[in-house]
Parts: C-alpha cells; sequence; structure tokens
C-alpha cells in the first residue's frame, strides 16, 4: 500500500516506491528521479513550511530537497514501519 | 595542440563548491560577462600554473542533469557535448562532485562520462567528508569510472595541488581514454554500485544540520530568527552607509568643484563638468555603500546556506501572489535599490519567475524616494500622535512603505492571471548543508558585483545624466531673465508641455520641470525643485526651506498625490536600463516603464481627487 510523499507529516520516514507522472512528458517528475527519488530510496520529512505545511522539506540520501505539496504528491512512498 | 591552449571546464551540481575551486584556481585572474543572447552568467579565469603554463578555465552553471531544466543547465550540456554554436567543446572535463554527497553528485558524474570527452573526477569537500568519517577508496573508484580521480578541499589554499599537477602531468593519449561507463543501465542502479564499492559512510552524518534546521525552520522561531535578521541586516544597510554615503557625496562634489574650478566660471564646459559629469557620478557612487553592505550580508548568508531557508519558509505566501521563495532576496534588496535587486535574481532559475520578480522589484520603497517623502511628510503631515504611543508622519511613511509592498504582491498576482503559460513551475529547490563562509569567496562575490554595478551600471547612469544635464541647461536663458534658469531650457519647456498630462493629478508646473532631472535618480527631483524655486545651497538648507515653501504653495491634495506618484515611481532610467541588461528585452523595458506609469497615475488621480473632496 502505497501513499503521497506529501501525505507524510514532519518526521516522518518512507521508502521512495515510484514516482508518477502528472501528464505526458512531465519534467518535474523527470527531474525528481534525477535527484534520486527513485525506487528503494529512503526518504524523510524533515521539515514542513509555516501556514499549512507546504512546501516540505524532504531529505533523500544525503540531501535535502524543498519541495511543494503538487511536486511531493507526484512521489508514491511505502511507510517503513508497514512495508 | 600545445598545451598552453588547453581549455578546461569545471562542471558538477549545484552546491559542490564548484565556484570556491574556480576561485582557488584562478584567484584574481577571472572575467565574468554572459553567454550570447543569454543572461547565464560565463564565468572564465586562468590557471597559473606552478610550470609558468597557462590554462584557460570556464566556470560551468552548476547542473544536477543533461535533461535540462533551466536555461543554465542549457548552456552546460551544450559546452560539455560541444553542441554550443559559440563555445568550443572543452580539451578537459573537470567533474567536481561533493564527497558529502556522492549519492547525488556520481548520477551527474556518470552523465558526463557518457559524453565520452577527456574527464577527472575531483572529489571536493574531502576535509569535510573525512571529519564525517566517510571513507572513499579513489582507487577503486578509478577503476570503476575509468578516469583518473583526484581529491581537493576549495577552501584550503593548497586544496587544488593533487589537480594541478594531474593537469600538468596528464598525457594526452590517457585522457581521451573513454569511460568504462555502461550506457544503457540504470545511473541510480550504477551509483548505488559504486557507493557499495568504494563509499563508506556512517549513519547519522549530518546532524548538526538537523539541529540547526529544527531551530531555523521552525514554523514560529524560524520567522522570528528571519525577521530579526531582515531587521538587523536593514539597520545596517541604512545606518552603516550612512557615514560613508556623506564621504563619497563630499568628496566628490569637493574633487568636481576643483576640477570644475579650473576651467572659465559659467561657461558651458563648467557647468558640465560639474553637475553633468560629477553630480552624475555622485548619484551613481552614492549607493556604492549600501549596495557593498547589503551585499556582503546576502553573500555571507548565501554561503553559509541560509538564504534556501529563508525562501523555504516564506515560499507559501510568494507562491500564492505568482512568485516563488526565491524572490524573496531580490526584493529585499531592492529596499535599498532596485539595480542590485534586478541583479541578484539570476539566483532564480526559473525564467518566468524571475522575469516577474524583475518587473515587480521597482516597487519596493527603495533608498532613493526616501529624500522625496521626508520632504513632503515634513511639510504637510503635521505631527499628531495617535493613540498615545504613534507618530502620524511615522504612520505614513510606514503605510508608503507597506503600499509598495502590497502593490508589488497585487501586480504579481496579476501577472500570474493574465499570462499564458499558466504550467506548473517547480521549487525543487536544494537545502545545501551549513558551512561557513570563506573569506577569499565571499571577496571574490563582493568585488564581482561591485565591477558590474560600476561598469554596467555606472556608464548608464552617467550618459543618462550628462543628457539630462544638457536638456535643463539649454538654451541658456535670455538676457534679462527672471525666472529660474531652468525654465527656459528644454527641461523647463517639455515640464511645461507635461503640465497639461499632469493637471489632473494636481501637479503644478514646477513638480513636471523636476520629475525630468528626476528620471536619473529619484532623489535628484528634490534638489531640481530647489532649483525650479530658485534657490542654491547645501542639499539639506535646499530641503529645509524647500519645505516651509512649498508647505505654502502647494495644496495638501498635490502634496499627497505627489506621495501616491513616488510610491509607483516609474521614472528612474537607471532601473530601467538594468531591466535591459538582465531580460536582454525592450518589450520588458516598455512593459514595466508602461505599468508602472499607469499605476502612478491612477493612484495619484485618485488620491488627489478624493483628497479635493475633503479639503
Amino acid at each position: 500500500m502505497s501513499v503521497q510523499l506529501s501525505d507524510l507529516p514532519k518526521g516522518a520516514q518512507a521508502v521512495v516506491h515510484t514516482v508518477e507522472d502528472a501528464h505526458p512528458d512531465d519534467l518535474i517528475a523527470r527531474r525528481l528521479r534525477d535527484l534520486g527519488f527513485v525506487e528503494g530510496e529512503s526518504v524523510r520529512v524533515v521539515a514542513r513550511a509555516p501556514l499549512g505545511g507546504d512546501p516540505m522539506l524532504v531529505q533523500v540520501g544525503y540531501t535535502r530537497f524543498a519541495l511543494r505539496r503538487n511536486e511531493a504528491s507526484r512521489v508514491r512512498v511505502k511507510d517503513e514501519v508497514t512495508a | 595542440m600545445n598545451a598552453a591552449s588547453l581549455r578546461i571546464a569545471l562542471v558538477g551540481n549545484p552546491n559542490c563548491g564548484k565556484t570556491a575551486l574556480f576561485n582557488l584556481l584562478t584567484g584574481s585572474r577571472q572575467k565574468v560577462a554572459n553567454y550570447a543572447g543569454v543572461t547565464v552568467e560565463r564565468k572564465e579565469g586562468r590557471i597559473l600554473a606552478p610550470s609558468g603554463r597557462n590554462y584557460q578555465l570556464l566556470d560551468l552553471p552548476g547542473a544536477y542533469s543533461f535533461d535540462a531544466a533551466s536555461p543554465d543547465e542549457a548552456i552546460t550540456r551544450d559546452i560539455c557535448s560541444g553542441a554550443h554554436p559559440d563555445e568550443e567543446a572543452p580539451d578537459l572535463i573537470v567533474c567536481v562532485a561533493d564527497a558529502t554527497n556522492l549519492r547525488l553528485h556520481l548520477r551527474f558524474v556518470l552523465e558526463v562520462l557518457r559524453l565520452g570527452r577527456p574527464v577527472v573526477l575531483a572529489l571536493n569537500m574531502m576535509d569535510a567528508a573525512r571529519r564525517r568519517g566517510i571513507h572513499i577508496d579513489t582507487e577503486e573508484l578509478e577503476r570503476r569510472l575509468g578516469v583518473p580521480v583526484v581529491e581537493t578541499v576549495a577552501v584550503h589554499r593548497h586544496g587544488a595541488k593533487a589537480l594541478i599537477e594531474h593537469i600538468e602531468t596528464r598525457e594526452p593519449e590517457s585522457a581521451a581514454r573513454a569511460g568504462a561507463v555502461d550506457d544503457d543501465r540504470d545511473l541510480h542502479q550504477q551509483v548505488r554500485e559504486l557507493i557499495a564499492a568504494a563509499v563508506q559512510v556512517p549513519p547519522m552524518a549530518s546532524r548538526i544540520d538537523d539541529a540547526i534546521d529544527r531551530w531555523v525552520l521552525h514554523p514560529v522561531f524560524g520567522l522570528a530568527i528571519l525577521g530579526v535578521l531582515m531587521f538587523f541586516i536593514f539597520q545596517a544597510v541604512f545606518s552603516w552607509a550612512e557615514p560613508l554615503m556623506n564621504g563619497i557625496d563630499a568628496g566628490v562634489s569637493g574633487l568636481g568643484a576643483w576640477v570644475s574650478g579650473l576651467l572659465p566660471a559659467h561657461s558651458a564646459l563648467h557647468s558640465l563638468v560639474q553637475d553633468g559629469i560629477f553630480g552624475g557620478l555622485g548619484t551613481v557612487l552614492v549607493f556604492l555603500p549600501q549596495i557593498l553592505i547589503l551585499f556582503l550580508f546576502i553573500l555571507v548568508l548565501e554561503e553559509s546556506g541560509y538564504l534556501p531557508r529563508a525562501a523555504f519558509l516564506l515560499d507559501r505566501l510568494m507562491f500564492k501572489a505568482g512568485l516563488t521563495g526565491r524572490a524573496f532576496i531580490p526584493l529585499l534588496s531592492s529596499f535599498a535599490c532596485a539595480i542590485p535587486g534586478i541583479m541578484a535574481t539570476r539566483s532564480i532559475s526559473d525564467p518566468r519567475d524571475r522575469l516577474t520578480t524583475i518587473l515587480v522589484a521597482p516597487l519596493m520603497t527603495c533608498s532613493a524616494r526616501l529624500p522625496v517623502y521626508t520632504l513632503l511628510i515634513a511639510a504637510f503631515i503635521p505631527k499628531h500622535s495617535v493613540l498615545g504611543v504613534f507618530n502620524l508622519q511615522g504612520l505614513v511613511l510606514f503605510a508608503l512603505y507597506f503600499a509598495g509592498i502590497l502593490s508589488a504582491l497585487a501586480v504579481a498576482y496579476v501577472m500570474k492571471h493574465l499570462r499564458r503559460d499558466k504550467s506548473e513551475h517547480a521549487l525543487l529547490m536544494e537545502l545545501p548543508a551549513y558551512r561557513f563562509p570563506h573569506v577569499r569567496d565571499v571577496a571574490f562575490g563582493l568585488w564581482q558585483r561591485v565591477k558590474i554595478f560600476l561598469r554596467r551600471v555606472g556608464g548608464i547612469i552617467l550618459s543618462l545624466t550628462v543628457l539630462l544635464w544638457f536638456l535643463s541647461s539649454f538654451p541658456a536663458p535670455p538676457p534679462g531673465a527672471t525666472g529660474p534658469a531652468i525654465d527656459y531650457s528644454l527641461a523647463g519647456r517639455l515640464g511645461h508641455a507635461l503640465h497639461h498630462v499632469f493637471a489632473p493629478i494636481g501637479f503644478n508646473w514646477q513638480i513636471c520641470i523636476a520629475l525630468i532631472p528626476g528620471l536619473a535618480a529619484r532623489e535628484v527631483a528634490v534638489s531640481a525643485l530647489g532649483t525650479v524655486y530658485a534657490m542654491s545651497g547645501t542639499d539639506d538648507a535646499v530641503a529645509s526651506h524647500l519645505g516651509v515653501l512649498i508647505a505654502h504653495q502647494w495644496s495638501l491634495a498635490t502634496a499627497l498625490s505627489l506621495l501616491a506618484w513616488y510610491v509607483f515611481a516609474p521614472q528612474c532610467m537607471s532601473t530601467l536600463a538594468v531591466i535591459r541588461r538582465e531580460t536582454n528585452s525592450w518589450r520588458n523595458v516598455a512593459l514595466a516603464a508602461g505599468y508602472l506609469f499607469g499605476l502612478a497615475y491612477v493612484a495619484s488621480l485618485i488620491t488627489y481627487q478624493i483628497a479635493r473632496l475633503f479639503t
């Protein structure tokens, strides 16, 4: 059972399942994959911005990326505990 | 081919320490320009090797991938692959990777290797990697990648020794060795294998960053820290710069007086040198201290890794208004002066976000508007206290600043809805690890910005001031004329002609004339008003007499209308010139000037007509 990365609370850890294209030829999805959001990679929600938690700060590998909700919703993750 | 003309290019991910390495390798032997047709910075330098040989070094824009997402990345891709129309492919590519972040950076290294060009891999920040207990087997990496691997520490004086030695001793055949990289397999899979074979990383290598980010990115404390920091920077920009600005002002006008004293008094040449050239030079140089202090702070914040954090905190707010979190710093800079603000938009890689930011930057209340605000507020707004704590004058000043910010957000919002390209543009911003800013890199950054400011902007401002001097001085008044000299000049006639346009918003002909020299820099309008009302003396004396005079002659409605005009104040030629420089388009200049003028006129019209009803 996979969920969207954008739905994870601050501090949550998960493993990337896949990055879905929001539309054909989705540059943003391609860029997410280039940046290391690929299957099996573990991610952690480091922080969420003030006023609604958007954007969120996600650590993948040793790098932290600020992702807006729409960007993060392309990433499907599996909960580390339940996976 | 002879080794002296060897062309080397530095490529790597953003935040790999590439620019620090470039500074270390080239020292002060650097040249910054733009690539033809785009506003992507082209940094070139020379390496002076111990052997006495010279190498050309090109610092290519940072890229995450050759699947380019910005003009910067497209430049890097085209030059590395030899597809760029004006730039030749480099003879040697130095691929820089952050040794503490190989999981991300090796993927791009593999992309570069796939080009099949001569590559050497520089593992940068090796000192930080060792401190964190990261062990890298460079021989194994060399063997698997099929290219030489050297270690560098860009922040140490001798940190690039191994790299230079390699460049000096490399044999042309060995460089041509094709990378032992598999072209078809998934890059991420290959990176994982490389790391498993050659890199040992202890768990929890980012504990310090976690601790800092817990506070800095906290929804409440984070915003509070940002607020305090911005307040401090503002204070510094305005209070530290003031003595320097006064010094420059006095120095330049003193020098002008001395030089023009050598020329026949009351001649056109005398006036050109004193009022045109030195007056113009003064208006350019007087902003230099503010710009220096502001850029010093911005560079330190940028080098330390804080800036992207500020962008993270404010992204939501700015995104709703049609901007991006990254626009925060350029807009903040614009409170000192829109010119460095617009120059700072280079950090926004997305062209659409960058253009929106450039177009709204002039709405931030720059310090050149302050003399005008001060004059009008002192003359027309009574010093009432409001609710016992606030001063009405202070409140009006605050309202004027606030009006600028609100209108910038509103304009960005309207542009968001008007533009045809409504596609999603990503934030996808890396927040790099915190690090101590290095003096050399901050100094180089500062020096480059000052050079850009003086060379590109200075020339434009200077020629415009000379032109405006000409307009305000010719033709000379006829013998026996009684009015102020400027009244008889071209500028004076233009002012009278403009009066028809500006009468509905309450401007008298004196204001209209003053607006013309005010084209050079907004605050010049104050001394121009002094000229029109035929007053002489120092600027401060003129301002205080002028205040009394206009308080009697102008209606309150006219004063309020002029204040509203200056919130938008489209008449700063230097800003328009920088917009031309930074966007490469006259269309954007026309757009900016047009909408600012329209807003200024409408705001003044409404203010004037409403104020007249009540006074």
